[in-house]
């Protein structure tokens, strides 16, 4: 924790030593003790004062190296060890970036063809970069901040699967409709919280997608409960199934069949549903209804004083984001096969947010990177398991410290009338009004 | 008739419970203008800490229950007032200047640490406790064989919250560190221009809202009988909307708030289903903010340009 400015090895001993003690206070119960319950339900407990002795070190030397870095670096922080010529040299790596990125997308599934786990991973991946750029029309762009996106993907997933396993409709009749639907439930959405304020929006959103999860856990006669929808088809290329029967893909081309060409072929539908989401809202930005949404997120008033109409906007914002969303949603249905509430939790919902806000809000290649950081970072620490969360959280909190604009970017508005200026997270005023 | 007063005491027991949490909630809300995210998790800890409390004065011989949970109360209390204010000093403060978003994802992230750390600590299984406190009185019973109970546990978490409310009001409206604090609900900068110490009024605030979540803690621990690493996330949403019901950052609205949402959810699940019961409390949340978004006893705020 910080401490006041002071020099000399007695002050930090001390930091460290008051550090050291509350950390000891704070962990003597929840880590020292451990309880579990027996076999008849009754609790035992046992003792871990090793691990508490550890962590309580851990603090102590922990403090000890901050406040030492703390001292070296010197008050104005992390900007001044990052020498101009770095930062020019980062700008004109930045304009190159998002078509080398691009390119190297594209060639993901001829480069890593037979390494099937790194090619699940960036399906994973560019289903975030999906969503991120979804929930960024929402928050990015119209700076209403939605803490129940995921809702919308549950909803355009359970369309899908319901859909598909009822009627036995196809993907590709399918994926309109779970937009349609997702879109619709954003608008639903969209009508309570138009009067709402600040932080009310947050929780009002969250608790609709509390809503929708537990409706779907619940109204077990649709949704099969907490079992969930198995068996979901796969998708096929306009009619095409993907599989080994005589009338799949691979024998109509004549070639040996392999499941890899399913892999590779959801690749690139993931691919091409996140670039039509990306390219949407570019052409959005320059539409009026685009220039209506930054127009809201940087002065509500000012906006309803020029004559905008700021129920319509916001609705739109609420429902093109909902709208990908779906379209996110139905893809991960196909690519599962199984869906069940367990995946739309509040966690998903915050990963994707805290996709957006790293990414710098609003800017489209920031959100793909911070997605990747995000999604590639989940994956180093599988083996913990338990841990995962855990961290995640801890840099949640640390990056909001160090860099509450965002990791990646910023983003100037699409107009201007004399000159750029920076326009980053702290104009989000979450629908003030 | 009976059921429904039974029912009546029942949702009077979790509203205290509930407006125990809310005010934690108000509070924050009132001084810095943020949301707590983590106070539910906060709630969760005070709970945890109770119940290990417990385990170690049981197994040390102590049989006197009033000395029992008089330690066990002022134990946790205590830490989860630490706790509180740690959160604080690591998640918030550095913040406070910041724009309005980073304190909000701040603390979503300081929830998400405190649940999975009580989860890595304490297992993920559920804790139950045997209950301490038994016995209870028989109001009435009815010919059909129905009896209104109202068990000794439930008078004693209405007395604790009604004890707690007293020297709380007395706290905020008579003591300078209650003057100090409604002044920085007022102008931050103005109150330290006239000599108060911002930063440690706002630590405080965040003291006694833990303080006060450790209470709720144990009241829950004692009338369920088990905790889980869970049960901050459910409990924290209800009672932020007892504090958006109550209108947010009015102290006594917050616990009105409370009763308020403990009566429904009880009431719901006593006539119409179980399952949806937290689907109704959320449904409230946004009900009343569409309809009334100052809550019962907010006032009304005026939009600036």
């Amino acid at each position: 924790m910080p401490a006041k400015p002071a020099t000399g090895i007695l002050s930090i001993l001390k930091t460290a030593v008051i550090n050291a003690t509350v950390a000891l206070v704070l962990f003597s119960l929840m880590i020292g003790i451990r309880t579990e319950a027996g076999s008849e339900g009754q609790l035992t407990y046992w003792t871990r004062f090793g691990e508490l002795a550890s962590l309580v070190a851990a603090v102590f030397g922990g403090s000890i190296v901050i406040e030492l870095l703390r001292q070296w670096i010197g008050p104005s922080g992390a900007e001044r060890l990052v020498p101009p010529a770095v930062q020019s040299g980062m700008a004109l790596l930045g304009r190159f970036l998002a078509p080398a990125l691009l390119i190297f997308a594209l060639l993901v599934p001829v480069i890593f063809y037979n390494q099937r786990y790194i090619l699940d991973l960036s399906i994973l991946v560019l289903t975030y970069v999906m969503l991120g750029w979804g929930l960024n029309v929402v928050v990015g762009l119209a700076g209403l901040l939605d803490l129940g996106y995921v809702a919308f993907y549950a909803v355009g997933a359970y369309s899908y699967a319901l859909l598909a396993t009822n009627f036995g409709w196809s993907f590709w009749v399918c994926l309109p409709l779970a937009g349609t639907l997702a879109a619709f439930w954003g608008v639903l959405l969209g009508f309570p919280v138009l009067r709402l304020r600040g932080d009310y929006l947050a929780i009002v959103t969250l608790a609709f997608g509390e809503i929708i999860r537990l409706v779907i856990i619940n109204w077990q006669s649709l949704t099969g409960g907490p079992n969930g929808v198995p068996g979901i088809p796969r998708p096929t290329l306009f009619g095409i199934p993907l599989d080994s029967s005589d009338d799949g893909l691979a024998a109509k081309l004549g070639i040996e069949y392999s499941p890899t060409h399913r892999i590779v072929f959801l690749f690139y539908l993931i691919l091409a549903m996140a670039l039509l989401t990306n390219w949407v809202t570019i052409r959005l930005r320059r539409l009026p209804i685009g220039r209506a949404w930054e127009a809201l997120r940087e002065d509500e008033v000012a906006c309803r004083a020029l004559g905008i109409n700021t129920t319509t906007t916001k609705l739109t914002a609420f429902a093109t984001g909902a709208m990908f969303g779906g379209f996110a949603g139905a893809f991960f249905a196909t690519r599962q096969g199984f869906i069940s509430p367990e995946s739309f939790t509040f966690q998903e919902s915050a990963l994707v947010l805290a996709i957006v806000v790293l990414g710098g809000m609003g800017s489209q290649l920031g959100v793909a990177l911070a997605a990747l950081t995000m999604i590639g970072g989940f994956e180093l620490f599988r083996g913990l398991e338990t841990y995962r969360m855990l961290v995640f959280g801890m840099a949640m909190v640390l990056i909001m410290i160090w860099r509450p604009r965002g990791l990646i970017g910023h983003r100037a508005p699409t107009v201007y009338l004399t000159k750029a200026q920076a326009i980053s997270s702290d104009l989000v005023k979450e629908g003030h009004g | 008739m009976d059921y429904f007063t039974q029912q009546l005491i029942n949702g009077l027991v979790l509203g205290s419970i509930y407006g125990l949490i809310a005010i934690g909630y108000t509070m924050v809300y009132g001084i810095v203008g943020m949301i707590n995210f983590a106070h539910g998790d906060i709630f969760m800890i005070g709970g945890f800490i109770a119940l290990i409390t417990f385990l170690i004065l049981i197994s040390i011989g102590l049989t006197a229950i009033p000395v029992i949970l008089l330690v066990v109360l002022l134990v946790s209390m205590a830490i989860t007032a630490l706790y509180g204010w740690t959160i604080e000093r690591i998640a918030y403060r550095p913040l406070r200047h910041s724009f309005r978003l980073a304190p909000m994802l701040s603390a979503i992230g300081m929830s998400f640490v405190l649940t999975n750390y009580s989860q890595v600590a304490q297992g993920a299984r559920v804790k139950p406790i045997p209950p301490f406190i038994t016995g209870g009185y028989t109001l009435h019973e009815s010919p059909d064989g129905f009896v209104i109970q109202l068990s000794n546990i439930q008078i004693m978490v209405v007395i604790t919250t009604i004890v707690l409310l007293a020297i709380f009001t007395w706290l905020v409206s008579r003591t300078r560190l209650g003057r100090d604090m409604r002044a920085c609900e007022q102008d931050q900068t103005m109150a330290a221009l006239l000599g108060v110490n911002v930063d440690r009024t706002i630590s405080m605030t965040f003291v006694i809202g833990a303080a006060l979540a450790a209470v709720a803690g144990l009241m829950y621990l004692l009338y369920y009988g088990l905790v889980d690493f869970f049960m901050g996330f459910v409990a924290g949403i209800k009672a932020f909307t007892a504090a958006v019901l109550g209108g947010i950052g009015s102290l006594p609205g917050a616990m009105l708030g409370g009763l308020a949402i403990g009566l429904i959810e009880t009431f719901w699940s006593a006539y119409f289903s179980v399952e949806y019961k937290d689907v109704a409390a959320f449904s409230i949340l946004i009900v009343v903010l569409i309809f009334m978004p100052t809550g019962l006893l907010g006032r009304p705020e005026v939009e600036k340009v």
